[in-house]
């Protein structure tokens, strides 16, 4: 049996690790912050490790309508491109600050990439 | 849609609406206040039916296995029976022992529980009149240390508990009170953390519990404790914590004034925007805010950004009561 990429980056505990550092970043971006500014932020950062556990691999219940459904506000608000690359940009520095290696690094971006369309609602 | 049955009526619940909302659409007089889960005024209990567990969320297991809910977090998905909670189960007597101004707008209430209250300095209580009035109050005593519980109540313009506390109450009254409730404590088994502590207003009751909760248990990192006020008068208790920094060289109390006119050994400004000026760095910190919501979730937020973990920084809005658009008759 081959181990999986959640495994291999360190699972849950890895989500927990990059959860704090990656939602920081984003929301201290002032190019996307007031997407993420929600005055609840223990539940702004439960939608975090959602979407990273989903990201690392892990066991999720994303699906691709979840996904446009929960970013159709967020479009109407002005959502773009060069906000979605904002995010992967913290999401690649977030994976890099804790070190994991090149390859697994490769297969999360991935993983986040494959969002895109459903993100924006193309 | 599900049906909600108190009283021997049964009620719709529409989706989406909680039972709280449903409940007062239709007529029913429910006590409740925060509407944020967070006060435990609207607690029911459920006598058939089960609720969704973020109705049961922070509520004691004891509290959770007799079916109590919060009934304006509960989004039911299917038709319960619930009840009001049975006093006995949840309120203890407490009789007034001490009243005392602290400002002009503090009023401090000692009181002595009939029978002992098992809480952490800095956890808060709902204080309730004969009538069935009641509130939300922090507690400012710590266990170890004093024999009564400590209230601070502000007085708040048609106030309708605080006004009867400063201007009716007296010592002897006998009062009802729940708790402990709320998670804004200190945590014993890190005494070199740094501990950072921003209120206004009568936010300083759980924060002054706390750091005495704290230095009493030993703590040896530093404890920066700012309190913050438009007015001078409303920095109570500052010789009482000049003492305590006096006596502790971990402990610095650091009061602020955000009004126009400043006052000998005060810092210019909003407590929160003074203490984030002085700490840029709180990685390894431990956070506590007490106070008005705006100023609490702003800081809160502030603080994770200066690097503080989300589950180091401990958060107390004192959301208020009255947020009905009409009175109550």
């Amino acid at each position: 049996m081959t181990t999986s990429l959640f495994e291999k980056i360190g699972g849950e505990a890895a989500v927990n690790a990059a959860v704090d550092l990656f939602y920081r970043k984003v929301l201290a971006d002032p190019q996307i912050n007031e997407f993420f500014d929600d005055t609840d932020m223990d539940a702004q950062r439960g939608k975090q490790k959602a979407f990273l556990t989903m990201a690392f691999g892990g066991p999720n219940d994303y699906t691709g309508k979840d996904l446009r459904s929960a970013h159709a506000p967020l479009v109407a608000k002005g959502l773009n491109d060069s906000h979605f690359g904002a995010v992967a940009g913290h999401l690649k520095s977030t994976l890099d600050e804790l070190g994991v290696p090149v390859e697994l690094a490769q297969e999360v971006m991935t993983i986040a990439a494959s969002t895109h369309d459903d993100v924006l609602n193309l | 849609m599900a049906e909600v049955a108190f009283g021997g009526v049964t009620y719709d619940c529409r989706d989406g609406e909680t039972v709280l909302e449903a409940l007062l659409r239709q007529g029913v007089d429910l006590p409740f206040s925060c509407r944020v889960g967070l006060c435990l005024t609207c607690l029911l209990r459920a006598e058939t039916g089960s609720v969704p567990a973020e109705a049961q969320e922070g509520l004691k297991e004891t509290l959770r296995l007799q079916g109590y809910f919060l009934a304006c977090q509960c989004r039911p998905g299917r038709n319960l029976k619930v009840a009001p909670p049975e006093d006995a189960a949840i309120f203890g007597r407490v009789k007034v022992v001490a009243l005392d101004r602290l400002a002009p707008q503090v009023c401090r209430v000692m009181l002595e529980p009939a029978n002992p209250l098992y809480y952490r300095a800095g956890q808060f209580v709902n204080l309730r009149r004969q009538d069935g009035l009641g509130r939300s109050y922090s507690l400012a005593s710590v266990p170890r240390l004093d024999c009564h519980l400590e209230l601070h109540v502000k007085r708040l313009p048609g106030g309708q508990m605080s006004n009867w506390i400063f201007d009716e109450l007296e010592t002897g009254a006998a009062l009802d009170v729940q708790g402990p409730n709320g998670a804004c404590y200190y945590v014993p088994g890190r005494p070199e953390q740094s501990l950072l502590l921003i209120g206004n207003g009568t936010g300083l009751a759980p924060l002054m519990g706390i750091a005495r909760d704290a230095l009493s248990d030993g703590h040896t990192g530093p404890i920066q404790l700012y309190h913050g006020s438009r007015h001078a008068a409303g920095l109570y208790l500052r010789a009482e914590l000049e003492a305590l920094a006096a006596r502790h060289d971990n402990f610095d109390y650091v009061p602020c004034l955000s009004g126009p006119a400043n006052a000998d050994g005060c810092r210019a400004g909003r407590a929160d925007a003074v203490a984030f000026s002085d700490h840029t760095k709180l990685a390894g910190w431990r956070v506590f805010l007490c106070g008005y919501p705006p100023m609490v979730h702003g800081a809160k937020k502030l603080a994770y950004l200066a690097g503080a973990a989300l589950d180091d920084i401990q958060a107390d809005p004192f959301e208020l009561r009255d947020l009905r658009r009409e009175p109550r008759d």
